[in-house]
């Protein structure tokens, strides 16, 4: 299994940058879908993309805190200014796609275990 | 033996953009002092929950942290409506947070279970209509893991 860039993903899966650009070179080591917050914190791994459609800037906290490589954001929804301000700070990326969860997450399940 | 390092923060019942602002800053500081990856993260899960905890339930709350070679101590202390059963508290699954709180992906009853699950001592003492204080300890040395 290869480590990719979350650049690469984004390349990949034709996904958008919708901010935290500067944290693109992030390696990814997998991926983490999930709406409950705790279970986030408590399952998630370093270096994984995080697929869900929490758009508030609680899901910034989780994902400085657990290292995540990025969140991806589902069903074209964007997120809150102040979570899009955390992203910038702490250079961890959103990502988004039109596509919903489970759709989205085979994708990126093909392509980082490929 | 180094001094035990002490820091405080506050925190406001549903003001939901800072919580975390504490864990963050305990992880940095955690960081600096060298303390290994799995130990920080058993840290910052229990404390980013206690601290969403203050905040989906509680009026204010307090955070003390003392950090010393062996351990980190935490408490979490808020005023606010109590735990009237922490053995049921205690229970995964079982939550009391509002609508609105869930809505947010908060409020699975996950939030105490995971401390439990991360810390190496716990101690819940509440009063109905006072407050809560949540006091646990890591420690920092594998011996203490």
């Amino acid at each position: 299994m290869k480590k990719h860039k979350v650049s690469e993903i984004v390349k990949n899966l034709n996904l958008k940058v919708l901010s935290g650009g500067e944290g693109l070179d992030r390696k990814v080591s997998g991926g983490y879908v999930c709406d409950l917050l705790s279970d986030v914190m408590g399952n998630s791994k370093e270096g994984q993309i995080w697929v869900t459609l929490q758009t508030h800037k609680n899901v910034m906290a989780i994902a400085s805190l657990r290292d995540l490589a990025a969140i991806l954001l589902i069903n074209g929804v964007n997120p809150d200014e102040d979570t899009i301000a955390q992203s910038e700070t702490e250079g961890i990326p959103i990502l988004g796609t039109d596509m919903p969860a489970f759709e989205i997450a085979g994708k990126l399940y093909e392509l980082i275990n490929k | 033996m180094m001094e035990p390092m002490h820091l405080q923060y506050e925190l406001e019942g549903g003001n939901f953009t800072k919580a975390g602002f504490a864990s963050s800053e305990i992880k940095k500081v955690l960081k600096q002092l060298n303390v290994d990856a799995k130990t920080i993260k058993r840290i910052v899960v229990s404390s980013y929950e206690a601290e969403v905890n203050i905040v989906a339930h509680a009026y204010s709350g307090i955070i003390n942290a003392w950090i010393d070679n062996e351990k980190i101590v935490l408490h979490f202390n808020d005023k606010g409506p109590g735990i009237p059963d922490i053995e049921m508290a205690m229970q995964a699954g079982y939550s009391t947070a509002s609508p609105a709180v869930r809505e947010m992906g908060f409020g699975a009853g996950m939030g105490l279970p995971n401390i439990k699950n991360n810390v190496d001592l716990l101690e819940i003492n509440s009063e109905v209509n006072k407050g809560t204080l949540v006091k646990f300890t890591i420690g920092l040395t594998p011996e203490m893991n």
